[in-house]
């Protein structure tokens, strides 16, 4: 193995951790900004993971859709929404924790063994394409057209509902 | 090479799926119930595309269906905030314990 191979492996791990702390940091946290970094650190380590799975492109708009759009709408959502200061500093109950802590490990020791010791994956004997751009474009306006129809209306009409729902009322606000 | 692995991709998928399930269970707030299931998303779409990789014959299906995956999560923040912010407005409160009845 050459060094860049050892290179590669340790930005593999380090975006791993990424992902992770993000995670922790978006759950662990008593206020909901930290959580949103948490949220915005932690999808910048999955386009990381995507980068490594063969995929430049999803990457840029991982960074470009989660990181760039998504953190800032909940961004906004947090400030516009006016939490109210109890619930903002002490954002996490404590009530269902040993639920929680359950379900978690159940759910995932539950996956691992499914996945890891159950299943056996077999790879595909026939390969078609790459992984280049081209090959994605060609792919989603012939063949995949539906998704890519369906996207297009489902974003159309989520930004209609969105100014429907955020527009009326505001004058009606009383404290 | 543990980042050639089918099930490294895995495992880090269902730890951000626990790590959303946590965060649902546990936070207080709707932004933050929205937050944790931006992790789940982010775990089927990385299963995706880690099959995609590793298993799948054609290698565009995969992106195909994580960038399906980003749009719908676009969209379903923009219609979960837009429906807090109202919520908000009538209920003064973001509490979902105090959110219960759908009239007025």
């Amino acid at each position: 193995m050459i060094v860049y191979q050892y290179i590669a492996e340790a930005l593999f791990y380090a975006f791993v951790a990424l992902t992770f702390m993000g995670g922790f940091m978006a759950i662990r946290s008593k206020l909901l900004m930290h959580a949103v970094l948490g949220l915005a650190v932690s999808l910048f380590g999955v386009a990381g993971l995507y980068f490594y799975l063969g995929s430049p492109f999803l990457t840029m708009m991982q960074i470009l859709i989660y990181v760039g759009a998504v953190c800032i709408i909940i961004v906004l959502g947090v400030m516009l929404g006016n939490t109210p200061d109890q619930l903002a500093i002490k954002n996490l109950t404590r009530g269902n924790l040993p639920l929680a802590l359950v379900a978690c490990t159940t759910g995932f020791v539950a996956l691992f063994i499914a996945t890891v010791t159950r299943t056996e994956f077999v790879k595909s004997s026939e390969h078609i394409g790459d992984m280049s751009i081209q090959f994605v474009g060609e792919n989603l306006l012939f063949q995949y057209c539906l998704a890519f129809e369906l996207i297009s209306v489902i974003l159309l009409t989520a930004i209609i509902g969105a100014i429907i729902l955020a527009r009326d009322g505001r004058e009606e606000k009383t404290s | 090479m543990i980042s050639a692995n089918l099930y490294t991709y895995l495992i880090v998928a269902a730890v951000l799926l626990v790590i959303g399930l946590y965060g649902m269970i546990q936070h207080r707030s709707l932004i933050g119930m929205l937050i944790s299931s931006e992790f789940i998303l982010n775990g089927a779409a990385l299963n995706f595309m880690a099959f995609n990789r590793f298993v799948a014959p054609n290698p565009a299906v995969g992106q195909i269906y994580a960038l399906f995956i980003m749009g719908i999560a676009a969209a379903e923040a923009a219609i979960a905030v837009s429906i807090i912010i109202a919520v908000y407005r009538k209920f003064q409160s973001e509490d979902p314990e105090e959110v219960q009845d759908m009239k007025n």
